[in-house]
């Protein structure tokens, strides 16, 4: 039955999690916006301390993504320092043996906060992730990696700050291409791995961005995810590759509700401002008669709302285990555009008042334009759907 | 809990359309539009399916089915993803019959609705929109008002859908001020329907103007009687049922030029295989998708029976735009040949630039 009306659970737990936003993230959002590589201690204590709270805890369902949205209604920056498993995490989990889920996720549920970071993209590959070029070679019961990996999300966190792991894509034959691709796990303190630098950055500032530098470092043989061997039947067509890229029909839709809640805290201010001038939105009335700031509202709401829907279908099919990844990425493609523009708009219509720094507006600005960014460009989404409509392979749209 | 996956009779009768879409609607469209005629045999077939009748109550004669928005907007979008002309005749007559068994009283639905319970179609229609610049359904310049015992209905209504054949119409005037609806029957004085009307698109629907010159009706034909009828839900109704036959329109021109792409080849390959293209084709698939989500929202929101002001206007207004985006795309990627009147894609602009002039013509 179609049904739009979210479970008393996934109620709570938006509830809790928008106070937890407001609470928590918005009196300390500007400070982190303006001291960007400071750690934000004391949150990410509380942050590890409460994981466990409906407000906090992660996923990758529909409940995570409403709670998502609003913990980025809050700081989509700080969102990114919520200490747990992460990206890394939901790799381990998507291709791991049950040991090494044990060996790598189980610290997650002790100790001191930790960070699970992903490591793809290089210097010299962003959406091509096959044109990896750091490396991995079998030496006895070790892997030497050898590389550098960029933008790594919360890389210094996992790996400096805590006892995290990064998950690193490599290749392990370069000739092979795609089959050649492997993920391996590589813990915090591995000799030969260290964190080069923080990039600064036009937004979510508050999250770190780090270069990591592999350097013959040497891990166990058993740190590789799925199976070392490299098959070069079909080219395209391969685990390890495809392990990458089944994590991104998890990992899209909640980018996009990441989008969802910075494009909301951005709509939530304008019509609040509009409301404290007297200013009525007045839907319903035929387009001829509305002024230009109604319809410019009006159309902000309706594309949030069908970046929601599109993000919710795309969930709603994987807990029906349906395939989704033509709907992840249409998903992600609309919210991370139409979000771009939901806060770009926002700060014309709110003039002085949205360009000036006294209020949040163009941090969110700043802020929803990364979601146009990670996690596959909004071109790469848009090909993933043009592929996907038009039953084409990657050889055949390239 | 948030689901979207249509009940297994909903599947059922979605399917049932679909076929008669492609089987009837598919393949008469353009003689329908060139001619300005639909096929009595295609209408009744249509009828013979029971999408407007099942909802009406066992005891006056319909199928006692539940009336849901939802399930109208999927069969909508079916109807009008084989032809928005022939899907608008087709389901004219609820224009009358939900309002009626929404906002009617027991003896407006005990003396109207059985009418439409038999085998062959009944013509009936709602008059709304008017022909003037600045239309404003909730400011009508059409009135009504009561004198003796009766209301007297003076005003000019355009795109009245079958309005000659129509036995039952549907009239929404001003009465101080607030939009009522005033069930008219055919014939009586002072309701005058004038020439068939020469639009841009849905050229096979048959549309009139009227003329209401102090026209009287029964005051007991006042839609829901003494306490008249909640014209913006009957307006949202419209406006879900709308958006979800700019949905069907708009997945017809996407598949159509999707096909097209992927068969024209330029420069050694099918254009589908440059971004150009390719890009053009994903957008439309989402925004196709994000307005059907959307209106289903709306929809499942009337069906709850609840306040659905803002999510009708806003799908509504989306759909506009994206049935307009879509089927431009689609000339565009034919590129001459979809400036042809051999291929359908002309005819989709020209349906899909009506939805933002259509507000009453259709109904959930």
């Amino acid at each position: 039955m179609i049904d739009f009306e979210p479970t008393p659970e996934q109620k709570e737990a938006i509830e809790a999690a928008h106070k937890f936003a407001e609470e928590m993230f918005r009196p300390v959002s500007r400070y982190y916006d303006e001291h960007e590589h400071d750690s934000p201690q004391q949150l990410i204590d509380t942050l590890w301390e409460r994981r466990r709270e409906g407000a906090l805890s992660v996923g990758l369902d529909i409940t995570a993504a409403l709670r998502t949205e609003e913990l980025c209604w809050g700081d989509a920056g700080l969102y990114l320092c919520i200490p747990g498993p992460g990206l890394g995490g939901a790799a381990v989990f998507a291709s791991g043996t049950k040991e090494q889920m044990e060996r790598f996720l189980t610290r997650f549920n002790e100790g001191k906060p930790k960070w699970g970071a992903m490591a793809m993209t290089e210097a010299g590959c962003g959406s091509d992730t096959s044109a990896i070029t750091t490396t991995a070679v079998r030496g006895g019961d070790e892997w030497v990696l050898n590389g550098e990996k960029i933008f790594v999300t919360w890389g210094k966190r996992a790996l400096e700050d805590s006892d995290g792991f990064v998950v690193v894509w490599a290749t392990v034959d370069k000739s092979a291409g795609r089959a050649g691709m492997k993920s391996f796990v590589v813990e915090a303190g591995t000799p030969g791995m260290r964190v080069e630098k923080l990039e600064k950055k036009l937004g979510i500032r508050a999250s770190d961005t780090a270069t990591i530098v592999f350097d013959n470092c040497r891990i166990p043989y058993e740190n590789i995810l799925g199976s070392p061997e490299v098959r070069k039947v079909d080219k395209a067509g391969t685990k390890g590759f495809k392990g990458a890229m089944a994590t991104f029909d998890a990992t899209r839709p909640i980018v996009a509700a990441q989008a969802l809640g910075v494009g909301r805290a951005a709509l939530d201010f304008v019509k609040e401002t509009l409301e404290k001038e007297g200013i009525e939105i007045r839907y319903g009335l035929p387009r001829q008669k509305l002024t230009a700031l109604e319809r410019d509202v009006m159309d902000m709401e309706a594309n949030y709302k069908a970046a929601k829907l599109l993000t919710l279908r795309s969930l709603w099919m994987m807990s029906q285990f349906q395939a989704n990844n033509l709907e992840a990425s249409m998903a992600k493609a609309k919210a991370g555009l139409a979000i771009t523009k939901i806060t770009q708009k926002a700060v014309e219509i709110m003039g002085p008042l949205g360009y000036s720094r006294k209020n949040l507006l163009e941090k969110w600005m700043r802020d929803a334009k990364i979601n146009d960014l990670f996690e596959g460009t909004g071109q790469i989404n848009m090909l993933i759907v043009a592929r996907r409509v038009l039953d084409y392979s990657r050889d055949q749209l390239k | 809990m948030i689901s979207f996956s249509p009940t297994e009779e909903q599947q059922m009768i979605v399917k049932m359309v679909q076929q008669f879409a492609n089987d009837e609607m598919r393949k008469h469209y353009r003689e329908c539009d060139e001619s300005g005629e639909i096929p009595d045999r295609i209408v009744n077939t249509a009828w013979q399916l029971g999408l407007v009748s099942t909802s009406i109550p066992e005891e006056y004669g319909g199928g006692g089915g539940e009336h849901s928005a939802i399930t109208g907007s999927l069969i909508a979008e079916e109807l009008a993803w084989g032809d928005l002309s022939i899907a608008m005749h087709i389901l004219c007559p609820a224009l009358v019959v939900n309002s009626i068994l929404e906002m009617g009283t027991d003896e407006q639905k005990k003396k109207y609705l059985p009418a439409f319970c038999g085998d062959n179609y009944k013509a009936a229609t709602a008059a709304l929109i008017e022909p003037k610049f600045g239309f404003d359904p909730y400011s009508l310049s059409t009135t009504a008002s009561l004198k003796d015992g009766n209301y007297v209905i003076n005003g000019q209504k355009c795109y009245v859908p079958l309005a000659a054949d129509a036995n039952l119409l549907l009239v929404y005037a001003a009465e101080n001020g607030n939009t009522q609806g005033f069930i008219i029957e055919k014939g009586t004085k002072g309701l005058e329907v004038g020439g068939r009307e020469s639009n841009m698109g849905i050229r096979a629907l048959a549309t009139y103007e009227l003329a209401l010159k102090n026209c009287r009706v029964p005051k007991e034909n006042r839609l829901g009687g003494g306490g008249g009828c909640d014209f913006n839900r009957i307006l949202n109704c419209s406006k879900v049922a709308l958006s979800a036959m700019a949905v069907g329109v708009a997945k017809a021109a996407f598949e159509y030029s999707r096909d097209y792409a992927k068969e024209r080849v330029a420069f050694g390959e099918p254009i589908a295989a440059r971004q150009a293209i390719a890009f053009m084709l994903a957008e439309m698939a989402i925004e196709i998708d994000a307005t059907r989500l959307m209106s289903w929202e709306a929809a499942w929101k009337l069906d709850r029976k609840e306040e659905a002001t803002k999510e009708t206007s806003l799908v509504k207004t989306y759909a506009d735009d994206m049935v307009v985006m879509v089927t431009d795309r689609a000339v565009q990627i034919l590129g001459g040949h979809g400036y042809i009147r051999e291929h359908p894609v002309e005819l989709w602009l020209r349906n899909g630039r009506g939805f933002a002039t259509f507000d009453g013509m259709a109904i959930v």
